[in-house]
């Protein structure tokens, strides 16, 4: 088990397969708010925060209870941000932590620009709230679960699942086990 | 309270007596309520029960920590009364019904619908529905609920709550086999499915499958089969049973395994109901469920 800071400072050592925990800033976006990421770089509008450097984790919470940070908080499926992903990553977008394969393009595009992906567990929500120490809105508040928040996360566990030697542990792994 | 109702006197005699029972929505309304909370943030036990099979029987050492993870997950948001799952998914409700069951008090339909706002706010549960796939603007309550009603003899009413996922029903699929492909085509279109989803539908999964009816009918069967109680078990029809048997083995087999990061345990149960068909179809439904498989029934 890796220990990592966001943002990363030596991605090229990492490699398919690697348990890692994670500790920084994330910011949450799923399908709505990527489309309007997209609305605003056509718009030639600023995004609501720096993409460059920055850790995309696609999650959609449940409400927080009185006195809890956040709700309950797993990785959604990545793959529906795929049309969205390589226009962050060309602006420096270091890494996605999701579920789910991502699609040529999005790989083709992490690789060129160095963007890591990193695997979570949905069926872990609960465990994963509590790895969130502070969480804020930052954009679009109209789309309740779906806005953009800044959270702050600390020993929060994940698998790298595409690294930046073209690795992809939802091929290699299942290659391992496959009769 | 039960009423008793002449139905019908022919020359004098009384043809058919039946017993017509009243229920008021609320009751309904505080079950629906109730069980949103209770399956969202509790595994029922025997799909922990298999969860447990499922690590036991996992050879990767990744893919058992991934069972573990799952396991502790229950606990935790049993005890600490957090959702298991963010995706607090679609309230697909199946409402077996007496069809001497008499409902008052107002709409049954809105009566459900009052249940599953309730329940969802309550429960700290996430809103995920939008009115329309066109404008996509969020419903705020999670309704409306996803209801399927059963007219049967009686007075009984049987209430399944299914708390489904969207991510792994994304990953589902329906063919219109031909006879011809048989059981042979409905097998490989199976494994086809399975593959294909891979991780995003977060495998270990719970399959439901529906054989034939029509193109809907298949589609309601395997939504059906998914809540199957308990999780694994198999079918009462011996060529069912072995049915499943064979694909458990089959999906197992590709080894995408835990969380799809590879291993021996794909699937943690399979499903299979099947239903008359015409002599020229096989439709054949496939409904996945993620290892966040959330079922609550109640008897009222």
């Amino acid at each position: 088990m890796t220990d990592l800071q966001l943002p990363l400072t030596d991605a090229a050592a990492l490699h398919a397969g690697d348990s890692v925990t994670l500790n920084g800033t994330v910011y949450t976006a799923r399908d709505a708010a990527h489309a309007r990421f997209l609305e605003a770089i056509d718009a030639g509008e600023e995004l609501p925060f720096d993409v460059s450097g920055a850790t995309i984790y696609f999650v959609g919470p449940t409400p927080a209870r009185p006195g809890h940070v956040i709700g309950s908080a797993g990785p959604t499926t990545a793959s529906r941000c795929d049309a969205y992903s390589p226009a962050l990553v060309e602006r420096g977008l270091a890494a996605m932590i999701g579920k789910g394969r991502r699609n040529a393009e999005v790989k083709t595009s992490m690789l060129e620009h160095g963007c890591v992906y990193f695997g979570a567990i949905e069926g872990t929500a609960a465990l994963l709230s509590q790895c969130i120490t502070s969480a804020e809105i930052v954009a679009y508040e109209d789309l309740g679960a779906e806005a953009v928040r800044k959270l702050t996360i600390e020993n929060f566990p994940a698998l790298v699942v595409n690294d930046l030697h073209g690795g992809d542990l939802y091929d290699d792994g299942p290659a391992r086990y496959r009769r | 309270m039960v009423d008793m109702v002449r139905a019908g006197d022919r020359c004098g005699e009384v043809v058919r007596v039946s017993e017509l029972r009243t229920v008021d929505v609320a009751e309904v309304e505080a079950v629906v309520r109730k069980l949103c909370v209770e399956a969202n943030h509790e595994l029922r036990e025997d799909h922990v029960a298999a969860l447990e099979r499922g690590r036991d029987a996992e050879e990767s050492p990744i893919g058992r920590e991934v069972f573990d993870r799952l396991l502790e997950n229950a606990r935790v948001s049993a005890a600490e009364q957090i959702a298991f799952c963010q995706d607090t998914g679609y309230a697909v409700v199946f409402l077996t019904i007496g069809q001497d069951v008499h409902f008052t008090g107002g709409s049954l339909a809105e009566a459900i619908d009052r249940g599953v706002a309730e329940g969802y706010s309550d429960g700290y549960l996430r809103a995920s529905l939008v009115r329309s796939p066109v404008d996509r603007v969020n419903t705020g309550d999670n309704t409306p609920a996803m209801v399927h009603y059963d007219l049967v003899p009686g007075s009984g009413i049987e209430l399944t709550l299914l708390v489904k996922g969207a991510g792994c029903d994304n990953m589902s699929a329906l063919t219109m086999l031909t006879p011809a492909a048989g059981v042979e085509g409905m097998k490989r279109f199976v494994v086809e499915t399975i593959e294909k989803a891979g991780p995003s539908a977060s495998p270990p999964v719970t399959v439901g499958i529906g054989m034939g009816g029509t193109f809907d009918r298949a589609a309601v069967l395997a939504k059906r089969a998914l809540t199957r109680n308990p999780t694994g078990s198999r079918s009462p029809d011996p060529k069912l049973a072995d049915l499943e048997a064979e694909l458990v083995d089959a999906i197992n087999a590709t080894g995408i395994g835990p969380a799809g990061f590879g291993g021996t345990v794909t699937t943690v149960a399979v499903h299979v109901e099947a239903y008359p068909t015409h002599i020229a179809a096989f439709p054949v439904a496939i409904n996945l469920d993620c290892h966040s498989h959330r079922v609550r029934s109640v008897t009222l």
